[in-house]
């Protein structure tokens, strides 16, 4: 079983790796809409400052909402997904295996790149490791969730703009946290509060998302 | 224990004849006591000393409010139940009740903003109680809207299902957080709206509607179960040979 | 062929009384199979008669209204994972990832449930005639040489039942002889397969029995 959470998690990566510019598209999409919020809002970084928490946090939601269609998407077109429900391990250990594979290829790379952003939006240099360990657990917790919506959603025409609707009212509490964290860490404040319940919500995701995914696959998949 | 008399009241024809048998007791008494916590509420009721008379509204507002989550945490059971025990009609249970819910969290918002007004001079204020009725609203609209994507009833049932316990489990959360941000945000100034501080004779009529209200919602129910039963079972013997009246 | 085709003992399966609805039409009425090792079954229909759905139900995809499939006497519902670790199933898609070479997919999805030497995965590639695709992207072959490197996942499950739904969409004559004798050879070892089609397979050496479906 851990064998087969391993080799899932190996495969996904490869897949990742040669089809990297399809992978690489929530991270441009990341930055594109952190770059809407100066043009809106106007170019002096002291007034930029002060929603830099905030719009990271979108900015990332935005992001992750698109990346997270790569979870299963394909999968289910090219008949993986079926023999995966098939294969005789614990759907949840999988799906778990596959979360984590698209995390490394998501949201870790979105988390490496924040700094580079939140300089752009005025954010001191002393703020960059809570900020990014607050999109850290952020895109922990909406990987989790978007894989809900994803199976959820699976091969439903226009299943894309569904997905949002589902997702992003359950990714509301976090993101109120985690915008917070960032604000308070740009004033030089202690952030250890709102990023304690992050990391909370994170274990509940991580724990309650597999099987609910899994759930969700065996329903899609009839 | 014989759980026969169980698997009968899941069985469509049976459900469809004892929903029919159990509204005009459901809907008279909600009746009754709509008017008369209406006519307590509105007339009768001294006028709060704080907010003068646009407190009324709270006679709508709080039960309509109430009954949002009530509604919502009714169709979660439902959904687990038809999950679980693969019980079509708790599916039925379900889907009809999404919409009465969302309307029930529609009317919630539309009072509390009415009532803003005179508190705030605005019609919207991202207080903590509205914004959380709004994100329920949101988590309706998302189920409701997953059902009718789906084409095939059961798998549209069952996915809904899955969102709605996920929506239960995620909702104590999404009360938690919106009440931290809003008193972190909130300037100290502005006050919340609260319900005034309830003499007995402001009480007895908000507790007459929140059982009317709660009342409503079981007649809603009802009818509307009958017609998802009608939807559902349209080719089955039972409908066609007339045995339902 | 040198592979080692480790069978489990094959069990009993049996279907009964199988009865499956799609919205307010019922596609499966009263269905039921049974199969001994060494046999093969052959569903046959017309289009929209229900052989892929009768397949799934018993892969356990699908949950079928009433009736119950066994196996070895016991319920493929009371143990889930360990009904699906007997059986290897080909649906109407490949199951096959476009990016990932030949080896590779065979690879993966065999380890996803046991062991397998690499020494092992080439010998089936072989099999199958694909010797020469070993390092090509699956996305390159033809869609036979995919329908055969699927046939050869198949093989390579090592599993006592073989389901097999429409195995030789996209093949040609040489390709639907190369599928007949892999599963004849999988019959002799001991194994049972059922087949949906719509034309008959001749697997040399076995009479497959039919069931027909309206």
């Amino acid at each position: 079983m851990f064998g087969a959470a391993c080799l899932a998690y190996r495969r996904d990566l490869l897949l990742a790796f040669r089809h990297w510019g399809q992978v690489a598209q929530p991270l441009v999409f990341f930055v594109i809409v952190a770059t809407l919020f100066p043009l809106a809002l106007g170019p002096q970084l002291a007034e930029l400052r002060e929603i830099a928490g905030g719009t990271l946090w979108v900015a990332a939601l935005l992001a992750s909402l698109l990346g997270v269609e790569l979870l299963f998407r394909a999968d289910h077109a090219d008949g993986t997904l079926e023999q995966m429900l098939l294969s005789g391990q614990p759907l949840a250990i999988l799906v778990l295996a596959k979360g984590l594979a698209h995390w490394t290829v998501c949201g870790l790379p979105l988390v490496l790149l924040a700094p580079l952003v939140a300089a752009g939006l005025g954010a001191p240099p002393a703020a960059n490791c809570t900020l990014m360990l607050s999109l850290a657990l952020g895109t922990g917790i909406l990987s989790a969730l978007g894989a809900i919506g994803s199976a959820l959603t699976l091969g439903l025409r226009r299943g894309s703009l569904l997905l949002g609707l589902l997702v992003l009212p359950l990714a509301m509490p976090s993101l109120i946290f985690g915008a917070r964290a960032i604000d308070l860490a740009i004033h030089g404040d202690n952030a250890r509060g709102p990023l304690l319940l992050l990391s909370a919500m994170l274990v509940l995701s991580v724990t309650l998302a597999p099987p609910a995914v899994a759930a969700a696959l065996r329903i899609s998949a009839e | 224990m014989n759980w026969t008399w169980f698997h009968k009241l899941a069985s469509p024809p049976h459900a469809y004849r004892i929903a029919a048998g159990l509204l005009p007791w459901f809907a008279w008494p909600a009746g009754a006591l709509i008017l008369f916590g209406l006519y307590g509420g509105l007339v009768l009721a001294p006028a709060d000393y704080q907010q003068g008379d646009a407190f009324r509204i709270v006679y709508v507002h709080a039960p309509s409010a109430w009954l949002s989550m009530m509604v919502y945490a009714t169709m979660a059971v439902a959904a687990g139940i038809g999950l679980v025990w693969r019980i079509k009609l708790a599916h039925a249970v379900a889907a009809a009740s999404a919409p009465v819910g969302a309307s029930f969290t529609f009317l919630a918002l539309a009072t509390g903003a009415i009532w803003g007004k005179p508190m705030w001079g605005t019609w919207w204020v991202w207080d903590a109680r509205l914004t959380s009725e709004l994100i329920l609203l949101f988590l309706y609209a998302g189920i409701m809207a997953l059902r009718a994507s789906i084409d095939d009833r059961d798998r549209a049932d069952r996915a809904a299902a899955v969102l709605a316990l996920v929506g239960v489990v995620n909702l104590p959360i999404i009360h938690y957080s919106v009440y931290w941000w809003n008193t972190l945000h909130q300037p100290a100034t502005l006050t919340k709206i609260g319900k005034p501080s309830m003499a007995a004779d402001m009480l007895w009529p908000l507790l007459a509607m929140l059982l009317g209200f709660t009342l409503f919602y079981g007649a809603i129910l009802l009818v509307r179960l009958r017609a998802e039963i009608l939807r559902r079972e349209r080719d089955a013997a039972w409908l066609t040979t007339g045995l339902a009246r | 062929m040198k592979i080692s085709l480790q069978l489990h003992n094959f069990s009993r399966l049996s279907a009964r009384g199988i009865e499956f609805w799609r919205g307010d039409r019922r596609v499966l009425a009263d269905v039921s199979l049974e199969l001994e090792a060494s046999e093969c079954l052959h569903v046959v229909g017309t289009n929209g008669a229900g052989k892929t759905t009768l397949l799934r139900i018993i892969a356990g995809l699908l949950s079928p209204e009433r009736g119950q499939v066994a196996w070895g006497g016991y319920d493929t519902r009371s143990d889930t994972d360990g009904w699906r670790a007997s059986f290897s199933y080909l649906g109407h898609s490949d199951g096959l990832k476009a990016e990932l070479t030949a080896h590779e997919n065979l690879a993966f999805e065999t380890r996803l449930r046991r062991p397998v030497r690499d020494g092992e995965v080439d010998d089936a590639l072989e099999g199958v005639g694909l010797k020469a695709a070993r390092n090509l992207p699956a996305g390159f072959l033809s869609a036979g040489q995919r329908r055969r490197l699927a046939m050869a996942r198949v093989m390579l499950a090592a599993a006592p039942l073989w389901m097999l739904d429409e195995p030789c969409t996209n093949l040609d004559a040489g390709g639907s002889m190369l599928v007949a004798g892999l599963i004849g050879r999988h019959l002799d070892a001991g194994g049972a397969a059922i087949i949906a089609a719509h034309q008959a397979l001749e697997i040399p050496g076995h009479t497959p029995r039919r069931l027909e479906l309206s």
